[in-house]
């Protein structure tokens, strides 16, 4: 039988990183579930072994049902009838096999029917679904807006929400409207509270929202009449069982088919505060987007892989001038940087998920007891390191799985701008992921500060003293250069003291940034599994190199008058 | 109502995937190049068998199976998907059983389980391909028998009603419980592995399994946990558990005799329809019988 978990052993070699023993520990609270829940892990090494094997679970269900069904899914789509969604069929029966599996409500805590998994097995879970169809990744995996509830609501919305979601119901958050898109301080979906009822009611648009028709959503709405700006916005927990949201429409879309995009109208929605007031944007919003954007990176891996899967096949089938292309240079180059790509944003992502993992495990023992300072500490130094790292997981994963798919139909030749292979919904699907949850610019303004304030090149000083195999040495003395070379940029941009300027070379030090600590994380994965990540450190480093070169230059020669030339 | 449910699977070698190393120079199978899995007809009726106990709360499924010690696994699998309880037949004594040897074993063996209403598994194996399991063990038992089960629909007042598959389309039959069920491979595929109950049994161990991690003084991981949770020792039962005669059971049970195994290739290309008709029928046991495919 298939499997995307077992098929990719790269996988299992990040979820034995030597941190999760620590994100175990604190995850488990020391494993004290053992006495009261028959599946709870008794130790470190049962907790692993058991994310194996829920894995390989959900890794068979990817590649037999739900691969099986991608193409189905994205020909027929969701319906959208009496201001109800109807999946496509397909998507029925992934969300069946999911359900059944009891891969819902993947981290919460056991005493709410969830399995207590941290982010990183979960997460790894999301590209594995993702491998198999994005599309559907999204419905299955808006399930992380639980998290959300959990940390902000209160313990009675927790007892009432937290099984279904477990049990299988769906997520959605309902944030954007016709006239806020990226800019959410602009959101005019209004509630007012209704003293006779004792309820908020929600009144207004919503448009582009995934899975909208879903049976729990997380609303962002304007509780402070006269207000303009995101302080007059709080979060509401929308029922569907209550009734008042319709569908008025399914969007149309270039891709990820399968996911429905829905326009809602809500007609004196009955709906309840989830935390407090006017902290709906500033706070509740900040964190879900932050695990949605982890969401991304994971979706966006998961089309890599897909895309250098289907490339892979293809170039050592295809025969031309005698030979398979794959056996071509221009051929072999294309996919040696598409897995070099792959191997290395995949092992960001899940650098980026345990940093989640351990600061928000944290964060769950502070709502419990009071932490010592040395856990204050550690969760201080990893929340930093997650802010910091998950526009970078998210921003580049997402342009990678792009140019991969690109990559992809180019070895297909003719035959990939033909709709019988699947490369084209790789294509089509990985479009929208440096879009959504945050552009790939807007990665880059949450990621610029950590450029201007030393955060990046005081990780990369940190990983150039861990030491790699001695065969690799040259590795390391290369990524240092790089990382000089990222810093003398960006010491001559902060020098300009031109806010523009630094606007406008922005994107180019966010990817050098990005670069150099990928290019860390690979040597320390070559080092560690050279059988794995050797042939990918060699070419991903290449290739970074390459781009440092490309925008130290742009960077070095560009005079800040040229803007005049640029600017609109 | 609540029903007791038990499921016949079986261990068999992949053979769906059948590459030049499948067999062995003297005609036994190479298990080392066919892995090992749930016969996938079996899978179908165990799925049946959850259905009801979802629509029938406080029925008990349990999976009984006959094979080696790492048969096991089948019964792992099996509470993996929602199953309750297993049972493993296992003795060198029952090594090498034919069908009717193998029905004589499975039939004790749910004799002294005792309290059941439904006997259900595939319609065959996916190594032998013979069919004859449940139905005999369903004469052996004296119990009414329904083959090519594609859906039950109801089970009420001590009676089922099934859909059963036949050619060209389905038939809808009634039957008094207790029965024996056989399921077809068009009925629904059996549900995937559950989160929970993965981690709940995946240390369940047969006894046999056991004696094989302590083997040479090796020691049995988490042994505490098989004490204080008795779910997890899988148990094992030998001929005389069940009671068994041993002359039935095995190889010495058993009149079937290979006599000889060749490879073949598959050459016709086109396939025949008959009627029922006697000329039919006689002109093909002459051609049968002339070819050396019968006789």
């Amino acid at each position: 039988m298939a499997n995307f978990y077992t098929e990719n052993p790269e996988l299992s070699f990040h979820l034995k990183n030597s941190m999760m023993e620590r994100i175990c520990e604190l995850k488990e609270r020391g494993y004290k579930d053992k006495d009261e829940f028959d599946y709870a892990p008794q130790d470190y090494a049962d907790a692993i072994d058991s994310y194996e094997k829920v894995l390989e679970i959900t890794g068979e269900i990817a590649a037999e049902v739900v691969a099986a069904n991608a193409e189905s899914v994205d020909e027929e789509g969701p319906h959208c009838a009496n201001g109800r969604v109807e999946y496509a069929s397909g998507t029925k029966k992934n969300l069946e096999a999911m359900v059944q599996a009891g891969l819902n409500g993947m981290t919460m805590p056991r005493r709410f029917g969830g399995l207590n998994f941290p982010i990183t097995p979960y997460t790894m879970c999301a590209e594995i679904v993702a491998i198999a169809d994005a599309g559907f990744g999204n419905i299955w995996s808006l399930q992380d807006c639980i998290e959300t509830l959990y940390e902000f609501g209160n313990e009675d919305q927790h007892s009432r929400f937290i099984p279904r979601i477990c049990a299988g119901e769906t997520m959605s958050m309902d944030l954007t409207e016709p006239d806020a898109g990226s800019d959410l301080q602009s959101v005019m979906l209004k509630a007012t509270f209704d003293e006779k009822e004792n309820c908020w009611r929600l009144n207004g648009v919503k448009r582009f929202i995934t899975n909208g028709d879903s049976n729990l959503h997380l609303v962002l709405a304007r509780s402070e009449e006269g207000t303009h700006d995101g302080r007059g916005l709080s979060m509401f927990i929308y029922d569907k069982n209550d009734g008042g949201v319709d569908v008025r429409r399914i969007e149309n879309k270039l891709g990820i088919h399968g996911s429905p995009t829905c326009e809602l109208v809500y007609k004196n929605a009955k709906a309840e505060l989830c935390g407090e007031r006017k902290l709906g944007l500033i706070k509740y919003v900040m964190a879900l987007m932050n695990g949605a954007r982890l969401g991304i990176a994971a979706q966006s891996v998961g089309l890599s892989q897909a895309a250098y899967n289907e490339a892979l096949a293809y170039a050592k089938e295809r025969k031309q001038f005698g030979k398979a292309i794959i056996n071509f240079p221009a051929v072999y180059d294309m996919l040696d940087t598409i897995k070099a790509k792959l191997d290395a944003g995949r092992a960001l992502l899940y650098q980026t998920s345990r940093y989640v993992d351990i600061y928000k495990a944290l964060d769950d023992i502070a709502r419990e007891r009071k932490l010592t300072p040395e856990e204050r500490q550690e969760e201080k130094r990893y929340a930093r390191l997650a802010d910091s790292f998950t526009p970078l997981a998210k921003g580049m994963n997402s342009e990678y799985a792009n140019q991969n798919a690109y990559d992809c139909i180019q070895i297909h030749g003719g035959s990939g701008f033909m709709m019988e292979y699947a490369c084209q919904r790789i294509y089509r699907d990985a479009r929208i992921t440096s879009i959504y949850e945050g552009t790939t610019q807007l990665q880059t303004v949450a990621a610029i500060r950590y450029v201007t304030n030393g955060a990046y090149a005081t990780t990369l000083h940190e990983f150039e003293a861990i030491p790699c195999a001695p065969e690799f040495e040259r590795y390391m003395d290369r990524i240092k250069e790089m990382t000089r070379k990222f810093e003398a940029c960006t010491n001559a941009v902060k020098e300009a003291k031109d806010q523009e300027l630094l606007d406008f070379v922005a994107r180019r030090l966010y990817e050098m940034a990005a670069v150099c600590v990928m290019s860390h994380l690979l040597l320390q994965d070559a080092t560690k599994a050279p059988e794995l990540f050797a042939r990918s450190l060699n070419v991903y480093v290449n290739y970074a190199d390459a781009e440092i070169e490309k925008h130290f230059n742009f960077i070095r020669k560009f005079r800040p008058e040229e803007l005049d030339n640029y600017r609109y | 109502m609540s029903l007791k449910i038990v499921v016949l699977a079986k261990q068999v070698p992949d053979t769906r995937n059948v590459g030049k190393d499948a067999m062995n120079a003297d005609g036994t199978i190479n298990r080392a190049a066919l892995p090992a899995i749930f016969n996938p007809e079996d899978l179908n009726a165990l799925e049946q068998a959850l259905r009801l106990k979802e629509t029938h709360p406080g029925s008990v499924v349990t999976i009984l199976t006959m094979g080696p010690g790492r048969a096991a696994e089948i019964i792992r699998e099996g509470l993996y998907r929602g199953a309750d309880n297993g049972y493993l037949l296992t003795d060198r004594a029952f090594a090498g059983a034919d069908t009717l040897a193998t029905s004589y074993a499975l039939a004790m063996a749910i004799r002294k389980i005792g309290d059941y209403d439904i006997i259900i598994g595939g319609r065959q194996a996916i190594d032998g391909d013979t069919a004859q399991v449940g139905p005999q063990v369903a004469e052996k038992l004296g119990l009414p028998q329904i083959t090519y089960v594609e859906e039950i629909e109801e089970v009420a007042d001590k009676h089922i009603r099934v859909k059963r598959h036949i050619d060209g389309g389905v038939e809808t039959v009634e039957g008094p419980l207790p029965i024996v069920l056989t399921v077809n491979g068009s009925a629904a595929p059996c549900r995937p592995r559950n989160a929970k109950l993965v981690q709940k049994y995946k240390r369940a161990l047969g006894g046999q399994e056991k004696a094989a991690l302590t083997k040479d003084g090796g020691v049995l991981p988490y042994a505490a946990l098989y004490e204080s949770r008795p779910y997890l020792n899988i148990v094992e039962w030998s001929v005389s558990d069940v009671n068994g005669d041993t002359k039935q059971c095995g190889l010495s049970g058993s009149p079937t005799k290979v006599k000889k195994i060749e490879n073949i290739v598959f050459q016709a290309k086109e396939s025949k329809t008959l009627t029922g008709s006697d000329a039919d029928v006689e002109n093909l046991i002459v051609e049968l019988l002339a070819n050396h495919t019968i006789g």
